[in-house]
């Protein structure tokens, strides 16, 4: 079940259309900030390739300027972190 | 249940973006973030410091059932009020990695096999007699850390020191922390900051010397750019070897050559002096001028040795001095144009301006550090700009209780808990909360960390424990240590919480017990010390690193000295280390007191915390007939140092041409044994890289993502090449993080240290480069 959550930089004066943009999308939830261009979006999806698929929609829309990771829980493998 | 660990998934996902955007935008909010499920009721919320930075943050912990499940800032803590950053948020699933050590282990034939603990710990016992009486007290040693709890670290010392009779206590803080204690015990007589975060609310200026605390100290960072956003007037001046996101953040970024910070420093002063900036009135009252040795040396030889003679000077003899340090000079020597330098000295001069400076591993790991955290101190002591809010020289720690646990429990070789082993008064005021004969603490220092090291690859040392470090990651000229640890009639005992290179070379591990799965105290940079409680059991037989001390005290006949019962003994620890601190200059709160704060700051007297020492309006050690009183040094003054600008150990030649610089990113807690095991964290940075310029890059031939081969005189390693990554060294610079243990960097750096504080230098020395096709 990954869950993350981003700070998503609207394009220049798109934060209103990127907020309905993002809004419209599946797993998607967002919070625009009242005072300053930001949105936190938070992403809950029920496995990794309803995951990976979002992130193509997501990075598809042109009134998103760049996505910053600020937390992630997806029950990764770490296993491999111990070499040998 | 499942979708209750959900929901509180994403509060904790919204929590950490609302956190982060703060960091960028402060006083930015977001009327639909609410806390949701995580106030509902359904989860506990216990306080507790972050296990990693020594900031010291205030976490509240959620747990339903014996899971910790949710993080969020203490709003109550000042550290923090309420904030986090990446690690403090991700923090609790550290203790659910897959790998987590729940067994013993013991080496037979080669191999490491499960044991019951208990069998662990007798032979841990057996060997540590076993050695003593064959090799003497002094081949047997403890390596901690300042990430031990303040009761694992007064366990080991007790007995150690007090009960088998070696010094040979060291704690990793060695290599991060020493340079600032000597600091401070050359300038003030008296360690750990003057100050405290409030300064951060008042300052007008911040110089950061080579810190980059916007990935290092990120809340504090995200404190100083808050005040920037309410006075638009304060600035923050970036002071670095390498373009960092504290330098996209800053105001100014000057960099500067790699050790010429002694000379900036010394420059910075020459103009203070020359614009008539010196605060007259204090330095009459409150500073003597004091000279040391010159070309003091390197250590990088076994068994070196160096005892400094200070000598008394004046004033004027300090003017003179700082003649060779004329800005003009110095710009040629530093790379910083002198206009720069004047810049830098006018704030620091300007009576108007409140200027605190902030420092970490930059200024510590130098093979100069003791010297260069003298010469900050000296801008401040030439301005009196310290000891008051805002005005404040503040050194940061790295670790969560190096501090707490390595500097006031005093877990190096020449310390106690009070005062050091050479003074026999220090030594009988141990010897009789102890309970031990006077005799038994021995009048001699034995090894500093890396002289330990290699005491152990020459066989002085045949018995190693180490708690809650990772050396055979972090030493310096790494392979060395390494080879030593594994030599026939070495024996190792590891105790951590996960496989490391460390656990590799044990031939005992003990499963420890992390964090909040046992009851503790950090303390943190601003003398805060912070209790937490036991939130969660610990796995198997993990164990507390306190109670596996006392369990192999007892085996060797300790009983009197670690009396406790299991169900109280962490807080009479706490009481009986609290007598070693029982005066108005470091006075400690009471273990009921610490229960029910967020961290309490010492001196703590008459139910007062002190936030700016040596200052009679908040200090009670302070006499109160003067408007400061630096009470640390004999003469009642604070001691400004003639120091020279000498050149690292090891610079560039034409054989090996570049710098090499370590050090950390925000996602990783130093050798990322706990971040690594952090899904997201360690998805954010799976592996270590060579941070190089742009230009050198094109020299090379090498692009984004090439293999570029790292070599020095001690090893080589190969890695991946990031060039316009999230720092940029300059040119003739490259930058490792040093996280990564399937890339070691620390075979090819050098050990180095400083000849005061013993602090070795993992900034500097020399490196070739090849492009590795
Ligand atoms: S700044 Fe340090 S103490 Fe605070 S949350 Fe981050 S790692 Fe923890």
């Amino acid at each position: 079940m990954p869950i993350f959550s981003y700070l998503a930089y609207p394009a220049a004066g798109a934060k209103e259309t990127l907020l309905g943009d993002l809004r419209r999308l599946k797993y998607c939830e967002v919070m625009p900030a009242d005072n300053e261009d930001l949105l936190i979006l938070v992403t809950d999806t029920p496995d990794e390739a309803a995951e990976a698929l979002l992130q193509q929609k997501i990075k598809k829309l042109s009134s998103l300027q760049s996505l910053s990771m600020a937390f992630g829980h997806a029950d990764l493998q770490t296993d491999h972190v111990k070499k040998g | 249940m499942e979708i209750t660990r959900r929901s509180f998934i994403k509060s904790a996902a919204v929590n950490s973006a609302v956190a982060a955007a703060a960091m960028l935008f402060p006083g930015i909010s977001f009327g639909a973030a609410k806390d949701g499920d995580l106030e509902s009721g359904k989860i506990q919320w216990k306080k507790t410091p972050c296990r990693f930075c020594g900031t010291g943050c205030g976490l509240l912990v959620g747990v339903s059932g014996n899971r910790a499940v949710a993080v969020k800032g203490d709003p109550n803590s000042p550290v923090n009020k309420g904030l986090c950053c990446v690690k403090g948020y991700h923090s609790i699933q550290a203790l659910y990695g897959k790998d987590r050590l729940q067994k013993a282990q013991v080496r037979q034939n080669g191999k490491l096999v499960d044991v019951p603990l208990k069998d662990a710990l007798d032979l841990v016992a057996q060997k540590l007699k076993e050695t003593v009486e064959k090799h003497g007290k002094n081949s047997v040693s403890i390596y901690g850390s300042g990430q031990w709890t303040i009761p694992d670290g007064y366990a080991a010392s007790k007995l150690f020191k007090g009960c088998i009779g070696t010094n040979n206590v060291e704690a990793n803080a060695r290599l991060c922390m020493a340079s600032a204690v000597t600091g401070f015990a050359t300038s003030f007589g008296l360690d750990e900051p003057m100050g405290c975060y409030d300064d951060i609310d008042h300052a007008d200026v911040f110089v950061t010397w080579g810190n980059n605390m916007a990935e290092m100290h990120p809340v504090l960072f995200s404190r100083m750019l808050a005040n920037r956003k309410r006075k638009t007037h304060v600035k923050i001046i970036d002071f670095a070897t390498r373009l960092t996101r504290t330098s996209q953040a800053a105001d100014k970024s000057i960099i500067f050559k790699p050790q010429t910070d002694l000379a900036v420093a010394n420059a910075v002063c020459y103009e203070i002096i020359r614009n008539n900036w010196v605060n007259t009135g204090f330095v009459n009252s409150h500073v003597s001028f004091h000279k040391g040795l010159a070309e003091i040396g390197y250590g990088t030889k076994d068994h070196f040795e160096f005892q400094d003679k200070p000598e008394t000077v004046d004033f004027e003899k300090f003017k003179a001095f700082l003649q060779d340090y004329t800005p003009e000079k110095v710009e040629k020597i530093s790379g910083v144009p002198a206009k720069d330098i004047k810049y830098l000295a006018a704030l620091y001069g300007d009576p108007d301006k409140k200027v605190t400076s902030f420092w970490c591993m930059g200024m510590n790991q130098h093979t100069r550090g003791t010297w260069i955290n003298n010469l900050v101190y000296n801008i401040h002591l030439l301005t009196g700009k310290i000891s008051s809010p805002g005005n404040s020289p503040f050194s940061l720690t790295g670790q969560p209780s190096a501090c707490g646990t390595v500097r006031e429990v005093g877990t190096l070789t020449n310390r106690l808990p009070h005062g050091v082993v050479m003074n026999e008064a220090d030594r009988k005021h141990a010897a009789e909360i102890w309970q031990v004969p006077v005799a038994n603490i021995d009048p001699k220092p034995t090894y500093h960390t890396v002289e330990m090291f290699r005491a152990l690859d020459r066989g002085d040392i045949r018995f190693m424990w180490i708690q809650v470090t990772n050396p055979m990651v972090t030493m310096p000229n790494l392979k060395r240590y390494r080879d030593g640890a594994l030599k026939e009639d070495r024996f190792i005992v590891v105790s951590d919480v996960y496989p490391t290179p460390t656990t590799d070379v044990a031939d005992v591990i003990l499963p420890a017990a992390m964090w909040i799965e046992r009851e503790g105290f950090y303390g943190n940079s601003e003398r805060r010390t912070q209790h937490f409680e036991q939130i969660v059991p610990p796995p198997g037989e993990a164990m507390c690193d306190t109670w596996q001390l006392i369990e192999v005290a007892r085996r060797l006949g300790f009983e009197k000295q670690f009396p406790w019962p299991r169900e109280t003994y962490i807080g009479e620890i706490w009481n009986e280390y609290s007598k070693f601190h029982n005066s108005p200059k470091h006075r400690m709160a009471s273990y009921q007191v610490l229960k029910e704060r967020s961290g309490v700051q010492w001196p703590f007297v008459d139910g007062k915390e002190t936030k700016w020492r040596y200052n009679p309006k908040y200090d009670p050690a302070a006499a109160k007939d003067k408007d400061f009183d630096f009470y640390g040094c004999p003469d009642n003054k604070a001691w400004i140092w003639l120091r020279p600008y000498e050149p690292a150990a090891e610079s560039p030649d034409t054989e090996y041409p570049f710098w090499l610089n370590t050090g950390r990113v925000i996602e990783h807690w130093h050798t990322g044994s706990m971040t690594r095991r952090i899904p997201i964290l360690h998805s954010a940075v799976p592996s270590a890289y060579v941070e190089l310029h742009p230009d050198d890059a094109e020299a090379l031939g090498v692009v984004n993502g090439d293999k570029v081969k790292i070599t020095s005189r001690r090893g080589s390693i190969v890695m991946t090449a990031s060039i316009n990554g999230r720092g940029m060294p300059p040119r003739g610079m490259v930058f490792v993080p040093f996280f990564d243990e399937n890339y070691l960097i620390n075979e090819v750096t050098l050990d180095a240290f400083c000849p005061i504080s013993k602090q070795p230098d993992y900034k500097k020395c020399a490196v070739k480069l090849e492009r590795v096709s």
